[in-house]
């Protein structure tokens, strides 16, 4: 016989190029943020350690308190209105319909859309005097906004664009929907359920854990909200109506150079994901169906 | 089934809203290529209009604003094609932009590829508990990384060359290791257990057996990776320096933002430009698209 490796060395050798990389590109800017953020570091000069001196300026700053604001609202908003439209979009697309294949393409195109690319877009069809939007509401008589020129209406613009770039969830709900077993609505049938009856007792629990996990990938990207709003404006737009937390961090670092201030956030940031993503698993314990 | 019980109203209601919907998700494009093919001062009448005027002239107001570019009455240049733009050049994005995609693209796969191949198929200690670790780094967003991944960089001396957009894919990514575990998963055991009693190494099973059955889904990871790419515009912007290295994403922007006012059917030119590949690429391999995203959703 042959001399092998044990095979928890081959097992490891097998997963090297990842310990390496987790090593290089996550664990260590990860340790190096924590000392930045303890730390005077303005990336010219060596960093000099200060204590909590970078959090306590970010407690104390408004930017930060808007940055963080901005980011809630609309994750507030565009969370649960998001995961509505794509179900309701899914249930749409389950149907057995002629043309199917064109309407899934349809739907799902958007989403591959470079973010810069659909900045500019959205930017044409939502400019105040010849946007298409102001054109169609004009036609039945209503005189549109000057949607990203304005405070009040930067956040509903920016939730519009991010429904018309939800092709993914909508494909990943899309095959959670064909997974429901036919025998259970079959059963409910019998019940004499209706439609809306085996939508909330049989379709929802049934796919629950997706729409658990597509929550939470929400919640992780909205952190992350960065490159239309930075296009549509870099500064922020009017009142900072379109700052977002990433693009303030993005702000401190490469513009401000202050990278001390730029890993307190990314901290802070990385707290709040773990704290919200620990949260909802906690409610899901009693709301999501874990099939047997 | 219930399916085949409609009735003929609830039919009708089904494909209007059908309809409805994918118009909603279709005009935004079908806006921007109509605004590509358009003189500039037919973009600012109202109300809108989708075709150019007269309908007729719409090749030649197309070739001018992708690549001619369009002349006043002296025979001046008023307007620059986006394709031959003085300032802006597009075709060394798309070459900047087809490296860095070649070196990351072959990068992912060949790594992923071996790593997941140490989850699914090599039996150790921890096995489990590393991998659940490994799904769990999918959490950490990048923007949590990158000023001190920019310190990194430069002290590599990466600033400003494509290397920081390329060299990390080398060492796998999470969710290409999870989604190719899960496919190596269904590849029956005996296949390789024979071949392992015949004497082959784990080398040997990985290279003739696991990965010739497994291109459908190294395409996914490959496809999914050339389109991160291609669209990724906080990676170009903190790394790249130079205009001449620039990507499309960024090119894209610095067009947007370089002389201020860029009239709107040269923007939406450039914009069908960047998106052109992508949707030619969706409609090639739609399925396997279709399917790689709805694993994502997939729990063990």
């Amino acid at each position: 016989m042959r001399w092998r490796l044990p095979e928890w060395a081959v097992g490891l050798l097998f997963i090297s190029p990842w310990l390496v990389g987790f090593g290089a590109f996550m664990a260590l800017p990860i340790a190096l943020s924590f000392w930045y953020s303890l730390s005077d570091y303005t990336i010219l000069e060596p960093p000099v350690y200060v204590g909590l001196e970078n959090y306590q300026r970010l407690a104390e700053d408004p930017v930060f308190w808007k940055v963080m604001w901005n980011t809630v609202i609309y994750a507030v908003i565009a969370i649960p209105l998001g995961t509505i439209f794509a179900l309701v979009i899914a249930g749409l697309l389950n149907a057995k319909v002629i043309g199917l294949t064109f309407f899934r393409a349809a739907v799902f195109l958007p989403s591959l859309v470079p973010l810069v690319a659909s900045a500019m877009i959205w930017i044409w069809i939502f400019n105040g005097e010849n946007g298409l939007l102001n054109g169609a509401l004009e036609l039945i008589g209503i005189r549109g906004p000057n949607w990203l020129g304005e405070a009040a209406w930067m956040m509903p613009s920016l939730v519009i664009i991010s429904l018309w770039s939800i092709g993914q969830a909508v494909v990943i709900y899309l095959a959670a929907l064909q997974d429901v077993p036919t025998s259970l609505y079959e059963a409910a049938d019998l019940d004499g359920m209706g439609v809306i009856g085996k939508f909330w007792n049989v379709t929802i629990p049934m796919i629950s854990p997706v729409i658990l996990f597509n929550v939470i990938m929400a919640i992780i990207a909205t952190w992350q909200i960065f490159a239309v709003p930075f296009i549509i404006s870099l500064d922020g737009g009017p009142e900072r109506s379109g700052y977002f937390y990433t693009m303030y961090l993005y702000d401190q670092a490469f513009r401000f150079l202050n990278m001390g201030v730029a890993s307190a956030m990314a901290w802070v940031q990385l707290l709040i994901i773990l704290g919200l993503t620990g949260l909802t698993f906690l409610v899901s314990r009693r709301t999501v169906h874990y099939r047997a | 089934m219930a399916r085949s019980r409609r009735h003929p109203l609830q039919t009708i209601g089904l494909y209007a809203a059908l309809i409805g919907v994918s118009a909603l998700f279709a005009l935004p494009l079908l806006w921007m290529l109509s605004t590509s093919v358009k003189p500039i001062d037919q973009t600012q009448v109202s109300p809108p209009q989708w075709l150019p005027e007269p309908v007729t002239e719409l090749p030649r107001f197309a070739s001018e604003n992708y690549v001619t570019g369009s002349k006043n009455e002296q025979g001046d240049i008023v307007q620059h094609g986006v394709l031959v733009d003085p300032v802006v050049n597009f075709p060394l994005y798309l070459r900047n932009t087809l490296i860095v995609a070649t070196l990351s693209v072959s990068g992912m796969v060949i790594s992923s590829a071996i790593i997941a191949y140490g989850f699914a198929r090599v039996k150790w200690r921890g096995r489990g508990l590393v991998f659940a670790f490994v799904l769990a780094t999918m959490m950490i967003p990048f923007p949590v990384l990158m000023a001190p991944l920019y310190v990194i960089f430069r002290d590599l001396g990466w600033i400003g060359t494509f290397m920081p957009l390329w060299v990390p894919s080398w060492f796998g990514g999470a969710f290409q290791i999870f989604l190719l575990r899960q496919f190596y998963l269904t590849i029956p055991k005996e296949l390789d257990e024979a071949a392992r009693i015949d004497g082959c190494s784990h080398l040997g099973v990985f290279w003739r057996i696991i990965l010739p059955l497994s291109k459908p889904a190294l395409a996914v990871v490959a496809l999914f990776q050339f389109i991160f790419v291609w669209n990724d515009f906080l990676g170009p912007l903190i790394f790249l320096q130079h205009r001449d290295q620039f990507t499309l994403a960024l090119g894209l922007q610095l067009y947007q933002s370089q002389a201020g006012n860029v009239p709107q059917n040269a923007l939406m030119a450039a914009s069908v430009l960047i998106l052109l590949p992508v949707v030619i690429l969706f409609v090639l391999t739609q399925r396997t698209f279709v399917e790689g995203i709805a694993t994502q959703g997939l729990k063990e």
